[in-house]
């Protein structure tokens, strides 16, 4: 049986990392996301998996120690929150252009800046719009509880090989400070240098044996007709995790006349806000996007003609509604309601923005 | 059954553990829990809450605008929580230290010498479990075998030898509770 | 007068192999400046990798300048890595894969400018890595900008009236820095302009690949090297001004062992 603890979403997703087989985890402390390295020097992983943990000078240094280990074919993560995150752009981007897999943790923040160590949304752009230089997608998962920072983590191991390509868990303060009842999976082992050489051994450096030609791990070509050949096919990979990796939760949209669309925290808060308002006679729904890229269009799209309206509830100015837009195509009101600078919306406040917003304007 | 507790006060009352004894003693009958702190710089010696919820179905908000309880530890804790439980609902408090008492007379308000019993058992550490007795005295929310476990479970094995004495101070919280203004028993009366 | 005909199959067979190129260099042609030091730099690595037989379990680390390129042209695996970060993905692949043998390959701009944080801190922890550090005062690969180690007065195209010490720094004398970090085993400059240099300089990376695998700590090999074109001199005249200026600054020898 699995086991069932109390845990932070922190320290849940910390846990996932050792469970999932992970490799090694490089990191360096940030409000509000400081509890999953704390937690794994506390666990000393070395002793129970074999699993490497390093405290790193800065988030730039940790996010290239990432790419270093996971160019080796090892299950890597690192984790960090907002300003962090945007330190850690530089190594994503090159990450993403040498296609190499592995899980990055963004525990967000509100900012622009320094901004405040209150949870926020506000790097959904950030994550899902590529977020460093050049063309590139992050498969981004955003947990609305803790049971789901934790299964991400094998989850966004699993897609990231898969598309060998970094995958983001984009969660929040709220959701990383709290602590809700966790069934953790069970323990996988990790992976053998002679099982990586197996199954990655065509493109990671594991050191080369007289059998293969070297395997260069890089981001660069000076030539641009070889490098737009590489962009073509890292553009191919994208449109491949656009068809195949959508995932959503859709709560009562079947009758509705208003969807709500939410992530993460938020979600959480429009789950209460359904309950509240057909308390009132409205039919309101929620759809939940669990990949925020690729973003589910088709499901949203599907209800356009149907409701109407859809309301975008974010701790943001406004950021997933764009991709809201752009799923109805013109053919339903949409209209955003957020908070920022830390601020939670109380599921009266995102009730009375619907009435306000959609309802009554009617 | 679904029920929605803020608990606040000082940094160091042990309010966020007091809100994790309750949580965990809500997994050992198979509830749905969440637990919901106020984070960052204001818990050093400042102020510290925790929205807790105990729900036999799945939680939807862990972010709360109202609750069904409040326990309340400090004045600053009242002036922000007292009108946001829900008419019907529950305050409990420590008078100690509390300057401007709830005036509501649509809920139930009950109080707790915690400090002063704290100061009786000559462990100011109790402190908190004797808050969740009186509470606990008035909503039997959690049964005491799962009180046990969650402690078993909240506690680091290194303290178990300490479960004993936490669940003196519960029994205590329970036979020095007060109410002040029972709503029920003026709804009976009526 | 007569003159013998000798075809190049009887020079073959008559002569004795003095010298071999190292399987580990590929034969496509360096991007290199002809009269360049990175071309020896590379050979010297590559030989003292074949030497002690560790080829299969080498993996290196380029990083941005010149030398970004140095992936192509050693023959075994390799990573590229972000400007300045290549100490930091050397401890990365380290950390994973404590058996194998790393080793970055970085210029001045990259280890002493834009990458000071990770080299230190790699330094500081002891990694159990190399540092092959090749000086040559100046950003080569974007046209002959200043560097930390350009010298005081010295030309380059943003310190084009020479370098003012007051407002632009002094050059970095990095490897002494690092060089007083406990996890640092080995710290040394060398160089590689003449051959009897090249024979002292294979011997520090031997050692330093040596402490590797004796799991002794860091080991920095600095190289100071010429730049022929960033400095607009002739390949011999560059090799003189490094003998007369560089050398002056940077001296050559064991720094820590």
């Amino acid at each position: 049986m699995k086991q069932v603890k109390l845990m932070k979403g922190n320290e849940a997703m910390a846990e996932a990392a050792i469970r999932a087989g992970a490799d090694a985890y490089f990191g360096y402390p940030i409000t509000p996301q400081s509890e999953v390295i704390e937690y794994l020097m506390v666990e000393e992983p070395h002793k129970r998996t074999g699993m490497q943990v390093l405290q790193a000078e800065s988030e730039l240094a940790a996010i290239n120690m990432v790419y270093g280990a996971a160019a080796c074919g090892k299950k890597v993560m690192t984790s960090s929150s907002s300003p962090g995150i945007s330190l850690k752009l530089e190594g994503i981007s090159y990450m993403a252009g040498a296609e190499i897999p592995c899980l990055i943790a963004n525990v967000m923040r509100g900012g622009p800046g320094l901004g405040t160590i209150q949870p926020g949304q506000s790097d959904y752009f950030q994550a899902t719009k590529g977020g460093g230089h050049g063309d590139y997608r992050l498969i981004t998962l955003a947990p609305s509880t803790v049971q789901e920072m934790a299964d991400f983590v094998d989850l966004g191991f699993e897609l990231a090989f898969k598309y060998r390509n970094p995958v983001m868990i984009l969660s929040d303060g709220a959701i990383g400070q709290m602590m809700e009842k966790v069934y953790l999976p069970n323990q996988k082992e990790r992976l053998t240098n002679d099982e990586i050489i197996k199954l990655y051994g065509s493109w990671a450096t594991t050191g080369k044996p007289e059998s293969r030609s070297r395997n260069i791990i890089t981001s660069l070509d000076l030539k641009p007709e070889k490098q737009e050949i590489h962009n073509i096919h890292l553009q191919e990979k994208f449109k491949a995790a656009e068809e195949n990796e959508v995932r959503f939760e859709e709560i009562q949209c079947e009758d509705a006349d208003y969807i709500l669309v939410a992530f993460g925290t938020s979600a959480r808060i429009s789950q209460k806000v359904v309950q509240l308002a057909r308390n009132k006679g409205y039919k309101v729904g929620l759809i939940r996007p669990i990949t925020l890229w690729p973003f589910p269009k088709k499901p949203i799209a599907k209800y356009a003609n149907k409701v109407k309206g859809f309301l975008s509830v974010e701790m943001n100015a406004g950021q997933m509604v764009e991709d809201v837009q752009l799923a109805v195509e013109g053919k339903a009101i949409v209209k955003h309601y957020g908070r920022m600078g830390g601020m939670i919306p109380t599921p009266a406040d995102v009730l009375n923005a619907l009435e306000e917003k959609l309802i009554s304007n009617k | 059954m679904t029920e929605e507790i803020i608990i606040a006060g000082f940094g160091g009352q042990g309010v966020l553990s007091m809100g994790k004894i309750l949580a965990y003693s809500g997994i050992m009958q198979d509830q749905d829990v969440s637990w919901m702190p106020s984070y960052g710089p204001e818990m050093r010696g400042g102020t510290a809450n925790v929205a807790v919820i105990l729900s036999n179905e799945r939680i939807s908000s862990p972010i709360l605008n109202e609750f069904d309880t409040a326990i309340i530890l400090n004045q600053q804790s009242m002036d922000k929580f007292e009108s946001m439980v829900k008419p019907g609902g529950l305050l409990l408090y420590d008078p100690n230290g509390i300057l401007h008492h709830p005036e509501r007379k649509d809920i139930t308000i009950a109080t707790i010498e915690g400090a002063k019993e704290a100061s009786a058992l000559k462990n100011k550490k109790t402190f908190n479990m004797i808050v969740m007795g009186a509470f606990l005295k008035i909503h039997p929310i959690v049964k005491m075998d799962n009180v046990h476990k969650g402690l078993e479970q909240s506690l680091p094995e290194r303290h178990h030898h300490m479960i004993p004495l936490n669940e003196d101070a519960i029994k205590v919280g329970m036979a020095k509770v007060k109410i002040i203004h029972d709503l029920k028993r003026i709804a009976v009366e009526n | 007068m007569t003159t013998a005909v000798i075809t190049p199959e009887e020079i073959i067979k008559k002569g004795k192999i003095v010298f071999e190129k190292t399987k580990l260099i590929n034969d496509g042609a360096l991007s290199y400046c002809p009269g360049c030091g990175h071309g020896v730099a590379h050979r010297l690595v590559m030989e003292v990798v074949e030497e002690m037989g560790i080829w299969q379990d080498t993996i290196g680390v380029a990083p941005v300048g010149c030398s970004v390129l140095a992936y192509e042209f050693m023959n075994i695996d390799m990573q590229q890595a972000a400007h300045g970060r290549a100490p930091a993905v050397a401890t990365g692949i380290k950390r994973v894969f404590p058996e194998k043998f790393v080793f970055t390959y970085q210029g001045d701009g990259d280890l002493a400018a834009i990458g000071t944080a990770e080299t230190i801190h790699a330094c500081n922890r002891g990694e159990n890595i190399v540092i092959i550090f090749v000086n040559n005062g100046i950003y080569g690969m974007t046209g002959g900008q200043m560097a930390p180690t350009t010298l005081s007065g010295m030309k380059s195209s943003t310190s084009p009236y020479g370098r003012v010490v007051e407002t632009m720094g002094h050059p970095l004398k990095i490897t002494e820095m690092v060089a007083t970090l406990p996890g640092v085993a080995y710290a040394t400059r060398q160089a590689v302009h003449e051959a009897k240099y090249v024979r002292k300089a294979k011997k520090a990376i031997r050692k330093a690949f040596e402490n590797q695998r004796d799991n002794k700590g860091t080991s920095v090999v600095e190289i100071v090297a010429n730049c022929n074109s960033g400095w607009k001199m002739t390949p011999v005249e560059s090799n003189k001004w490094l003998e007369e200026n560089m050398l002056a600054y940077f001296p050559l020898g064991d720094i820590k062992k």
